[in-house]
């Protein structure tokens, strides 16, 4: 029991903290603490990170399987506490000046984020679950964060029916598994689903991959990310598009391998399909947007497309792939959504991409990081986008999936558009009314150095590519 | 006799009404919340059903943590659909249409 407590340990000081603070500012300073009490969360996330980066090892489970801590899930809880303390920390301001940071916000963002934790190291049915409906149910919370304003509140609403209309998939799906494989565990399922798998747990399997597909935005599951993206307060579309993302990726890649590795056949053409789907749903969609966040959002679906084309290839290099590409993604978001953070008129939020016409000559510097960063999310050599989409095609193709691969290449090309237009407008559209841009140091950090590791990041990547590999190794053997 | 596929038969039923209770309903947010706990119960039946059939207790745990959870996202559905009509003054569901899509 000891022991147990002791694996999950990060976990349990993350739900405590989130208790204590919920307690604390109910009692006093209510919304005057919010500020602190973000950076305190900030703080203690890149803490936890730390921890869990430095001192784990090995493979641990705890309470008879149902909570694994081993490489993969150790990976992805870094990128997920790092995301998602930088996420809030670049809010802050314009949160502040817009008085919508409530001290409700971090509370919620930190009990998603043991949400999430669990997610990621789920290794049972019911783990899965729980851990996915404690991140959920916070994140519709949050999305409908400003309660004043009409959009925000639909953005919560859209996202609160959809969302709950894919957990009650997967739970159809998990309820198939565990009649048919008898167990909950992946650790049993797999053993039930080898060879020549009961049709029973293929469907299951087939509804758990369709509830999974819509937390990571998978074409034709799509549907509520523009609207929830578009709705959401800014940093609150920032903090969607990096964090969660990468714990539904993760949690796809636990439950098709360490579930579900004995039938890779099976699942393997499904996700192919939602792959295929969602690089040219993203890429062609996002062409007509004249919204900058609605944009992002068919960004994100055509990046997980390409995040699950790595998962497609069903070996080990693929997660590797895919891990690699998700935290290259989740830099280049972050970067992107502090250059969206700063745009404002009048001290009004602009999310118009027009309105970036001819940026590039009051703010050069921004303009540029905003061109590289673009260029990198396109996948233009010798970016580090580049190399993230090198990495998820290589992988399909020695997964024997060249076609696959071809129609990446030919999607990526397709989507190259969009961001190469927003570098238009800024270096080459015609004189308008400019944008103002908010003074915020941090946001402007933020953009700064998401920019240089893009360009830096070529050199060895940091070292993400040894740390990827080993995650991987773990989760597949 | 009643056996495991009588019970599968109709939570099948009761997920595909709940399901279309979401897509085809035109009228009002409640309904929409309604065939949520639809689909939510049919699978603790599925559950149960299982449970019962295996001779296993799991499958019971997980209804209990299946009701508690549907208890939480019932609450906040709900309080979201107040803020949502505190600014709109509706809650049809051809009015939830601020943003196109």
């Amino acid at each position: 029991m000891q022991a147990d407590l002791n694996i999950i340990l990060p976990e349990i000081v993350i739900s405590v903290y989130a208790i204590a603070a919920l307690l604390f500012t109910a009692y006093t300073g209510r919304d005057r603490m919010a500020g602190m009490l973000l950076w305190l969360t900030a703080a203690l996330f890149a803490a936890m990170a730390l921890w869990i980066g430095t001192t784990g090892q090995g493979t641990r489970t705890a309470f008879g399987g149902m909570f694994n801590d081993d490489g993969f899930a150790r990976f992805a809880k870094v990128v997920i506490l790092l995301s998602a303390a930088a996420v809030m920390v670049m809010g802050q301001e314009y949160m502040m000046r817009r008085k919508i940071l409530r001290f409700e916000y971090p509370v919620l963002i930190a009990l998603s984020a043991v949400g999430m934790m669990l997610m990621v190291s789920a290794g049972d049915l019911m783990a899965l679950y729980m851990g996915l409906e404690l991140q959920s149910l916070a994140l519709y919370v949050v999305a409908s964060l400003r309660r004043d304003s009409a959009k925000s509140t639909e953005a919560g609403l859209k996202y609160f029916v959809l969302g709950a209309l894919s957990s009650g998939l997967l739970l159809y799906g998990a309820s198939l598994t565990y009649g048919y494989a008898g167990t909950t565990l992946f650790s049993g399922i797999i053993d039930a689903a080898e060879g020549q798998a009961p049709i029973g747990l293929l469907i299951g399997l087939v509804f758990v991959l369709s509830g999974l597909a819509f937390k990571v935005s998978a074409v034709p599951f799509h549907m509520w990310t523009p609207d929830v993206y578009e709705g959401a307060p800014t940093p609150i579309t920032a903090f969607f598009a990096t964090a969660p993302k990468v714990a539904a990726m993760a949690l796809f890649a636990r439950v098709v391998h360490d579930a579900f590795g004995g039938v890779v056949g099976d699942w393997q053409q499904v996700l192919a399909v939602l792959s295929v789907l969602s690089m040219f749903l993203g890429a062609v969609a996002a062409i007509g947007q004249t919204d900058i966040k609605r944009l992002m959002a068919y960004s994100s679906i055509a990046h997980m497309g390409y995040a699950l084309m790595g998962l497609a290839a069903g070996t080990a290099f693929g997660v590797q792939a895919m891990l690699i590409y998700m935290s290259i993604y989740v830099t280049m978001n972050v970067g992107t959504f502090a250059f969206i953070l700063s745009m404002e008129r009048d001290g009004q939020p602009i999310t118009e991409i027009a309105s970036l016409n001819n940026y590039s000559r009051a703010h050069p510097a921004r303009a540029l990081a905003m061109l590289i960063l673009m260029f990198s999310l396109a996948g233009v050599p010798p970016l580090l986008g580049f190399f993230g989409k090198l990495y998820v095609l290589r992988a399909a193709y020695e997964g024997g999936l060249a076609w696959l691969a071809v129609a990446g290449v030919i999607a990526s090309v397709i989507g190259a558009f969009y961001y190469l237009r927003i570098v238009y407008y800024m270096y080459f559209g015609e004189e308008r009314e400019p944008l103002e841009t908010s003074r915020s140091p941090v946001q402007w950090s933020f953009l700064m150095v998401s920019a240089a590791l893009m360009l830096l990041g070529i050199i060895n990547m940091f070292g993400v590519e040894g740390m990827a590999q080993a995650a991987a190794a773990t989760l597949v053997n | 006799m009643i056996g495991l596929e009588h019970y599968l038969t109709v939570a099948a039923a009761l997920f595909v009404i709940g399901i279309f209770g979401l897509f085809l309903n035109r009228k009002n947010v409640i309904i929409l919340l309604m065939s949520i706990e639809l689909m939510l119960l049919s699978v603790n039946i599925n559950l149960v059903a299982f449970s019962s059939f295996l001779g296993d207790l799991v499958g019971q745990v997980f209804t209990l943590f299946v009701l508690t959870v549907a208890a939480a996202e019932a609450a906040i559905g709900l309080a979201i659909l107040v803020c949502f009509f505190r600014n709109r003054g509706t809650i049809a569901v051809e009015d939830v249409n601020v943003m196109k899509g």
